[in-house]
C-alpha cells in the first residue's frame, strides 16, 4: 500500500526540480491517481482511449496547476484490464519519451497483467513495500518478475531496482509488531531509496487532492523530499526512522 | 509441409515431480498414511504431480487394480500422472489406468527442445538452461513426426553425454527470487546471491549458495545420491538430496543461520556447520 500515493510525490518531486515529468495510471478501471492529484473533475480523456486512437495525447493529458512540468495520464474507469496491450502501451511510452523527462508509471496491486504491464518498459523501479511479513513477500516476487519478465530483462539487461519502505511507524516497530528498515533490508537485499512514516499528512494530503510532497510541513513530505534528491544522487540521510524522544527542553520549546 | 509455416513448437522439459514408491498394495492404510504425509508438508505436496514407482512393488497377484489408488492420490490432493519402473507383468494392470508407464528412474529422458520443421537434429541440442516448462501443440498430424525427431534427439544425446568428461557449472549472479525456479541440467549449480523464501533451485549436481538460502535447494534431482548442498547462510523451507529431503521445521536447531553443509549418509540428509569452532 502506498504505490498511488507514492508515484504522486516522488512525480511531483521530479517536476518540482525542473524535469519535464508525466505521471501514468495503470489502475486502468480504479482510477485513484487523479483523486490524490485533485484533477479528477478535469479527466476528458484516458490513456485507454490514447491507445484505441480516440484521443491523442494533447487532448488527454491533464497540466498540474501547482506544478510546472508537470502532467498527468488518467485510467479509464470503465474498460476492463484488457485494453492496455504491450504494443498500445509501448506506442504511447514512445510518444511520450520524446517529450518529457521522466514517466512514472503507478502499477496496480499484485503481480498480474496489470502490474506487468506497467513494470514491462521500465529502466527503473521503485519497489513500495510495507513493514510487513506479506508486503515484503510480495516485493520480493515483483522483483523477480522485474527481472524476468521485463524488456530490459529479456534482453539481458538489469532494471535498476529500489526499495521504498512506506506506513512506516518506528514505534510498532518497537514493540515488535512491525519488520524494522533493518529487517526489510536483510530480506530483500536492494538498494534503500526512501523510508516514509506513517501519518495522518497522507491522508489529509489526499482528501484534499494534493501531494504530500507539496506538505513541506511534514514528516512524510520531506520523507518524500529525501527520496527525490537520492534519485539524483544526492547523499541524504534517512531520517524518521526511530522514536522521537522529547526530552524536557524540546517540549518546552514546543519542538 | 515444407512451404507453410510452422504451426507448433514442442517443448520438452525436466519437471520435478514427487516419487509414490509403492511398497504394498492393496491396502487400507493407504490413504490414511498418505493423507498424514501430506499433511507434514501441505506446502511441498499441495496439487504436486506424483509418479508413482512399482520398482520396490512385488504383488502377490499379476492383477492389480490401481484405479482406488489412483482415486486415493487425488483425494489426498496429489495427481499422479505417469507409472515407473513397471514390471512386464503389472503392465496390463497399469494399462488399464489411463496411466502411461515410464521406464525406470536410470534411462529417464531429459530436455528437449524440438521444432517442427527439418532442422537436423544435432543442432537442436539443448543449451543446458532446462528453465522451460511449455507444450503447445496446434496440429495433431504433426505429432507422429515429432514423436520421431524426439526419438532422434534423445539417441544423439545420450552418445554426446557419454564423450563429455566436464559439465561447467551454471551461475547465477542475481538473487533467485520467490516464485522463480532455476535449475542446473547435468551440472553445479553456483548461486552468487541470495535465493528468497518461495524460490526453487535445483541441480543435477551440487548446488552452491553464497548467500542466504530462504527458499528450497534440491540437489542431485536425477538421483546422485553423492550430490551436496552448500550454502552461506541456512534458513530454508527445504533442502533434499536425490529425493530426500527435510523441511524448515527440521532444520531450524542446526545450524541454522549459519554456514552449512548438508549431504546424505546411510539414506539419511547430514547438516553440518561449516567452519563450526
Ligand atoms: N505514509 C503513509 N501514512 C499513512 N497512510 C498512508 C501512507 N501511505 C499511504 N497511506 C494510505 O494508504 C492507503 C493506500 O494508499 P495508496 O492508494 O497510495 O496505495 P496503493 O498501493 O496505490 O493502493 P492500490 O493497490 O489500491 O492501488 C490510502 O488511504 C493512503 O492514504
Ligand atoms: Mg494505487
Amino acid at each position: 500500500m502506498g504505490k498511488t500515493t507514492t508515484s504522486a510525490s516522488i512525480g511531483t518531486g521530479l517536476a518540482q526540480r525542473g524535469h519535464k515529468t508525466v505521471i501514468i495510471d495503470f489502475d486502468v478501471g480504479l482510477r485513484n491517481l487523479d483523486l490524490i492529484m485533485g484533477c479528477e473533475r478535469r479527466v476528458v480523456y484516458d490513456f485507454v482511449n490514447v491507445i484505441n486512437g480516440e484521443a491523442n495525447l494533447k487532448q488527454t493529458l491533464i497540466k498540474d496547476k501547482r506544478v510546472d512540468n508537470l502532467y498527468i495520464l488518467p485510467a479509464s474507469q470503465t474498460r476492463d484490464k484488457d485494453a492496455l496491450t504491450q504494443e498500445g502501451v509501448e506506442k504511447v511510452l514512445d510518444e511520450l519519451s520524446e517529450d518529457f523527462d521522466f514517466i512514472v508509471c503507478d502499477s496496480p496491486a499484485g503481480i498480474e497483467r496489470g502490474a506487468q504491464m506497467a513494470l514491462y518498459f521500465a529502466d527503473m523501479a521503485v519497489v513500495v513495500t510495507n513493514p510487513e511479513v506479506s508486503s515484503v513477500r510480495d516485493s520480493d516476487r515483483i522483483l523477480g518478475i522485474l527481472q524476468s519478465k521485463s524488456r530490459k530483462a529479456e534482453k539481458g539487461e538489469v532494471v535498476e531496482e529500489k526499495l521504498l519502505l512506506t506506513r512506516y511507524n518506528p514505534e510498532r516497530v518497537e514493540e515488535g509488531e512491525m519488520l524494522s528498515v533493518e529487517d526489510v533490508k536483510e530480506i530483500l537485499a536492494i538498494e534503500l531509496l526512501g523510508v516514509i512514516p506513517e501519518s495522518e499528512a497522507v491522508l489529509k494530503a489526499s482528501n484534499q487532492g494534493s501531494p504530500v510532497i507539496l506538505d513541506s510541513d511534514s514528516n512524510s513530505g520531506q520523507a518524500y523530499a529525501d527520496a527525490v534528491g537520492r534519485l539524483f544522487g544526492e547523499e541524504i540521510e534517512h531520517r524518521f526512522l526511530d522514536v522521537e524522544k522529547k526530552g524536557f527542553f524540546k517540549r518546552l520549546m514546543g519542538a | 509441409m515444407s512451404s507453410s509455416e510452422v504451426c507448433f513448437q514442442l517443448k520438452g522439459s525436466n519437471i520435478t515431480s514427487i516419487v509414490l514408491e509403492l511398497k504394498q498394495y492393496p491396502s487400507t492404510e493407504f490413504l490414511s498414511q498418505l493423507q498424514d504425509k501430506v499433511s507434514q508438508a501441505p506446502q511441498l505436496f499441495a496439487d504436486s504431480a506424483v509418479v508413482i514407482s512399482l520398482e520396490k512393488f512385488s504383488p502377490e497377484h499379476t492383477h492389480v487394480d490401481f484405479k482406488p489408488l489412483i482415486a486415493d492420490c487425488f483425494e489426498a490432493g496429489l495427481h499422479p500422472m505417469a507409472f515407473r519402473s513397471v514390471d512386464e507383468a503389472l503392465l496390463e494392470s497399469v494399462k488399464t489406468t489411463g496411466l502411461p508407464a515410464l521406464p525406470g528412474a536410470a534411462r529417464s529422458a531429459s530436455v528437449h527442445a524440438v521444432e517442427a520443421d527439418n532442422t537436423p537434429a544435432a543442432e537442436l541440442l539443448p543449451n543446458g538452461d532446462g528453465e522451460q516448462v511449455e507444450m503447445t501443440l496446434e496440429s495433431p498430424r504433426e505429432e507422429e513426426a515429432v514423436e520421431e525427431a524426439v526419438t532422434t534427439i534423445i539417441e544423439t544425446r545420450v552418445e554426446i553425454q557419454e564423450k563429455l568428461v566436464h559439465r561447467p557449472a551454471k551461475i547465477i549472479e542475481r538473487p533467485v527470487r520467490g516464485g522463480q525456479q532455476i535449475y542446473a541440467e547435468g551440472c553445479d549449480l553456483i548461486v552468487l546471491a541470495q535465493v528468497s523464501e518461495g524460490a526453487e533451485v535445483l541441480a543435477d549436481g551440487n548446488i552452491h549458495i553464497y548467500a542466504p538460502l530462504r527458499g528450497r535447494a534440491l540437489a542431485g534431482v536425477k538421483g546422485d545420491s553423492n550430490a551436496r548442498i552448500f550454502c552461506q547462510q541456512l534458513e530454508a523451507e527445504l533442502v533434499s538430496v536425490a529425493g530426500i529431503f527435510i523441511l524448515s521445521d527440521e532444520l531450524k536447531d542446526k545450524a541454522w543461520k549459519q554456514a552449512a553443509h548438508i549431504q546424505l549418509k546411510d539414506e539419511r540428509l547430514t547438516i553440518a556447520q561449516i567452519n563450526d569452532k
